[in-house]
């Protein structure tokens, strides 16, 4: 093989740590393998690429994909494209967060500590919570465990669940849930779009209610009728999400009575990458804070006073509870909160009202032009930047006319929901252009 | 001792956020409105979040600053053990922003979707060849995602035999996301104690096995840097009783071209994108967390998954007995992209080439340090080895006051106070980015540490003193916590 | 942290092996972990414990207490019921540290078999374990 850029070791310098180390080759550092567990022929994957190849071969790949913007995207379902500020994505390019470690040794990690106490503080603000985790790994994963800690806290096996929370949250939970004895009882969504509290009554022995908002079918539900039906109970309720953007404009799950805020922050500066890595934001109040999972900063001072930013209460963690941790959770999306606290930053409290209220004003246009060209919107519900329409039945056949001409008019719900035949799940974001809308109700209309 | 890597220059402090800014600054450029304003219900309209407003400028300078204050990978050697912090390639990071990768929906029709599709079975086809096992999957978000993947996966299967069992061996030197993934599937973990050679026997693994033991936990080559030279033996034991084999794949640096993990007994396997495969820490993740596993596990495997249709690639449900998800969509995406990268730019020999340097570097180090500090096994090492601060007692300084002195070096501290074998642990692994010139460099270091210990303990219980906060309260910040501002 | 000869082991309570002690008074005994124990934690941050009212067998876990880097379980050296926790520990976990004996008592029961104290280990017994 040729010399490799990421191997900097010459013949000259192996030939001197062999004779350091009494070997006689490189083979000779594995002699005392046991012979019956060695591999006996080459590793059968493809030769090397030159960087300029690999960059051919990727390019390829890449340009096969169906992407903003030679398409027209109106889709979300938990993954949004929003514009992101060049000055996010350039630092985030900058090594020293990239290529650093998790900040066991804060003395040379104040950087990123700091950075993430911020994350800690801004996304407790934006969730109206007390405080906020360094991440999960993803909103699917942050309902699933915080439907285990609402177990833990309450002590109860039963937990209720809306339906429509994302299905794909749902079935992530359902496989943490399989080796357990816990119960997830599912909560319907009714004619309006918003979940069936009314099964809550005859339910006495719940840990936690669990619901999204705004919903997946794009409708914002009404938080405060479910924190009044859970009053004076022990049952906790977890709000999750998919789209924080909302709270820019709405009431933030804190200000409605959540004990537990959590969903995905993919929209805050972090790219759809084909749904990952992504971002399982994860807010509670300060009496749960020992049996919440995942990493946390916080503030302390040094020897000289100087204040600095620690990992704190590690003790709930793996390393040091093993067994009897609140997750199992080790490496998390650090980089991603950091990309989700730079966009924050830069947007600013300002900027994200007004970033907020004008993905509502695009969605409530695209809504009433449908509506005027006589398309049926079922759900009447207060909706952010999703909705959904009902589409004259044999639809399927526009969609695709549409698909041909670059445009993907949102996506299609019988596959999640089969009593939704013809229904679409349309999401319109500040990248989507009035002339895109029209065009696509023109397109439509043809 | 020519200059030491580590010395003292200017930085800048940097407040926190909250405590810039000015109401009415903006970093962010509005798009252009282009359709009127609408009414929003009165009961459900919020106030917005409380987020400083601040200026380009402010945010630019804030986050250079910051970074400023981070060790990293580019700045210096982390030979932190079983982190495997080997060099990030930035080609990589050209691959994964492209925007036909950073643009796409996970939910795209799969016909306009086929770069990525293809992209995650090709990879899921060289991690299988790597590990010499029969099939993976890509879905878990990172190692103890895969792990909590790897138990589920036990489960299903024992519950196919209708036989559900209630116990998993754990060894000594077992990291701490292995019994905590075990208890998330119900399982009791059973500690099983290594031998005085450091590994697992036969004999021991025999005492614990019965057939309420779902199967045995290890890693390998395990985090005493050793390779379980009685895994076979093992696997075999567990076997025979029904039980299945979960190898914790992090030190899989140390083996790629040399060993096949299927070959050993393994049933289950999960591999860290981030450590092996060169995708960057991020200062604690992203990570990636594949499993790859042999053919009796393969039905239980997560879906969708991804199957090749005469050239076209789709993803399918159709395996009604997979566990479920673990992850909304298909995993990190992100991370895939930039290990296949590193795979295809490495190639077959290059992958073994870099395992060969990982050990080679790591035995280098053993061999120049072994005088200097105690090391509890004196054998053959892998890609890392262990050392403790035994001989440093007499002055009474611990290893975690020689490892802050040595950022004051200009080194990363390594791996501390891990496995729990090992009192004092100092865990060391080099990686094969590492330049013989930098490992003699550390080399050095570490013995003018030692020798610090001897003449001036006090200079060690006081280090750090070069970095830019010194040692920190951080009893103060359990028992008081401050974790928003 | 310290030498043996550095430490306090008093005459006035019993001990366990797992480091807790006992100081009994009637049927009423108080219950906390030895000097050894909080040297060998370091500084003190939390501790966890249980209700009151809560019965509880020899040897069951009573709760747990936290360093920055550890966490130790409480096995309680004789049977009974909890009447009395200390619950200024909540914000001062470094009584513990400072007076493992005194104000750092962490648990006051209802003894079942007061005669359970007599399985317990006197100073040099326990000091024995130590060394040994």
């Amino acid at each position: 093989m040729t010399a490799m850029r990421y191997l900097p070791h010459t013949p000259e310098d192996i030939a001197a740590m062999l004779e350091a180390v009494e070997i006689e080759s490189l083979e000779g550092l594995f002699a005392h393998i046991p012979e019956n567990c060695r591999r006996k022929e080459a590793l059968k994957i493809p030769e090397y690429l030159t960087e300029w190849e690999l960059n051919d071969h990727m390019d390829t790949l890449a340009g096969s994909m169906a992407v903003s913007p030679e398409y027209k995207i109106f889709m979300g379902a938990g993954s949004y494209e929003h514009h992101t500020p060049s000055a996010v994505s350039f630092l985030l390019g900058r090594s020293e967060f990239v290529t650093a470690y998790t900040p066991y040794q804060p003395e040379v990690s104040q950087g990123t500590l700091q950075a993430i106490y911020e994350y800690q503080t801004l996304t407790s603000r934006l969730l109206g919570m007390e405080v906020a985790n360094a991440s999960q790994w993803d909103g699917a994963s942050a309902l699933a465990e915080a439907m285990l800690m609402a177990i833990r806290i309450s002590r109860k096996k039963a937990v209720a669940v809306s339906s429509a929370i994302h299905p794909l949250y749902r079935r992530v939970l359902e496989t943490y849930f399989e080796p357990t004895d816990f119960e997830i009882r599912e909560l319907s969504y009714l004619s309006d779009g918003t979940t069936d509290l009314s099964p809550l009554k005859d339910m006495d022995d719940l840990g936690a209610v669990a619901v999204q908002s705004p919903n997946f079918l794009g409708c914002m539900e009404n938080l405060g009728d479910i924190a009044q039906t859970l009053e004076g109970q022990k049952v906790l309720l977890v709000v999750c999400f998919s789209e924080p953007l909302a709270y820019g404009l709405y009431k933030s799950p804190g200000q409605c009575g959540a004990d537990i805020a959590c969903g995905e922050g993919q929209s805050l500066g972090i790219p759809r990458l084909f749904g990952g890595p992504a971002l399982g934001m994860f807010a509670t109040k300060m009496k749960y804070v020992r049996n919440m999972p995942g990493r946390l900063v916080g503030e302390t001072v040094d020897l000289e006073g100087k204040r600095g930013h620690v990992l704190t209460l590690s003790t709930r963690e793996q390393h040091i509870r093993r067994e009897k941790a609140t997750s199992n959770i080790c490496t998390n999306n650090s980089l991603c909160a950091l990309a989700a606290v730079m966009y924050m930053a830069t947007l600013g409290g300002s900027g994200f009202k007004k970033l907020a209220q004008l993905n509502y004003d695009k969605t409530e246009y695209l809504k009433n032009a449908l509506a005027r060209a006589g398309f049926k919107l079922p759900f009447r519900q207060a909706t952010f930047n999703e909705f959904v329409v009902k589409f004259p039945t044999g639809f399927k056949k526009t969609y695709r006319r549409l698909l041909k001409k670059k445009i993907i008019a949102g996506l299609p719900l019988v596959g999640f929901y089969p009593e939704l035949k013809d229904h679409y799940l349309l999401c319109v974001t500040e990248t989507i252009t009035k002339a895109d809308m029209d065009a696509l109700i023109q397109e439509i209309e043809k | 001792m020519k200059d030491t890597a580590g010395t003292t220059g200017l930085i800048f402090n940097e407040p926190l956020l909250w405590e810039k800014g000015k109401k009415g600054r903006t970093a962010f450029s509005l798009p252009r409105r282009d359709v009127k304003e609408h009414p929003v219900d009165e009961n459900l309209k919020g106030n917005g979040p409380d987020f400083p407003d601040l200026s380009e400028v402010d945010i630019v300078r804030h986050y250079i600053r910051l970074s400023q204050w981070n060790f990293s990978v580019d700045s210096g050697m982390y030979p932190l053990g079983s982190c495997t912090m080997k060099y990030n390639p930035k080609t990589n990071e050209r691959q994964a922003s492209q925007p036909g990768f950073a643009l796409a929906h996970p939910l795209l029709p799969e016909s306009l979707s086929q770069g990525v599709l293809k992209l995650m079975s090709e990879m899921e086809r060289y991690l299988t060849e790597i590990t010499g096992m029969d099939a993976t999957t890509l879905q878990p978000a990172a190692g103890a995602q895969g792990e909590l993947t790897g138990m589920l996966l036990f489960y299903a299967y024992h519950k196919s035999k209708a036989k559900p069992r209630s116990k998993i061996l754990v060894p000594d030197t077992a990291h701490g996301t292995n019994p905590a993934s075990a208890s998330l599937c119900g399982y009791r973990p059973v500690l099983v104690k290594s031998n005085e050679r450091g590994v697992l026997s036969p004999q021991a693994v025999d005492e614990a096995m019965d057939e309420d033991v779902a199967g045995i936990m290890v890693t390998n080559p395990n985090t005493l840097g050793l390779f379980e030279e009685n895994i076979k033996a093992v696997a075999d034991i567990v076997h025979a009783a029904g039980g299945l084999v979960y190898c914790d794949g992090a030190n899989m640096n140390a083996v790629m071209g040399i060993v096949n993990m299927g070959d050993l007994g393994v049933d289950v396997l999960h591999l860290n994108l981030h450590k092996t495969f060169s995708s960057p820490h991020g200062g604690g993740g992203p990570g990636s967390g594949p499993v790859c596993v042999r053919k009796p596990l393969e039905p239980f495997l997560p879906v969708p998954r991804v199957v090749n249709k005469n050239g076209k690639y789709a993803l399918s449900e159709n395996f009604p007995d997979s566990i479920g998800k673990v992850h909304a969509f298909y995993g990190n995406v992100g991370v895939m992209i930039r290990a296949y990268s590193y795979i295809l730019s490495m190639g077959p020999e290059g992958l073994k080439k870099a395992s060969q340097l990982a050990v080679l570097n790591a035995a280098y180090i053993k061999e120049n340090l072994k005088g200097t500090f105690h090391l509890p096994y004196n054998r053959p090492c892998m890609h890392e080895c262990v050392f403790s601060d035994k001989l440093q007692e007499p002055y009474r300084v611990t290893t975690l006051d020689m490892v802050k002195r040595l950022m004051d070096y200009g080194f990363h501290p390594p791996t501390i106070y891990f496995p729990l074998v090992v009192p004092g642990a100092i865990m060391i692994e080099p990686t094969e980015t590492e330049s013989k010139e930098d490992i003699d460099l550390f080399i050095e270091s570490m013995k003018a540490i030692a020798r610090e210990a001897q003449e001036n303990p006090e200079l060690l219980h006081a280090a750090p003193q070069k970095t830019k906060r010194r040692r920190l309260d951080e009893t103060s910040a359990a028992r008081k916590p401050r974790l928003s501002g | 942290m310290k030498e043996l000869n550095e430490l306090n082991f008093p005459d006035d309570v019993r001990y366990a092996e797992s480091h807790e002690w006992a100081r009994s008074d009637g049927d009423r005994v108080k219950v906390g972990i030895s000097d050894y124990a909080q040297d060998q934690l370091g500084d003190i941050v939390f501790i966890e414990l249980p209700e009151v009212g809560d019965t509880l067998d020899k040897g069951e876990e009573f709760g747990t207490v936290e360093s920055v880097k550890a966490v130790s379980e409480l096995y309680l050296p004789v049977a009974g019921e909890v009447v009395a926790i200390n619950d200024t520990l909540e914000d001062a976990p470094e009584k513990v540290n400072n007076s493992p004996y005194g104000d750092g008592w962490m648990i006051e029961i209802k003894a079942e078999n007061p005669s359970e104290m007599d399985d317990l280990l006197g100073n040099d017994a326990y000091l024995a374990t130590l060394k040994g």
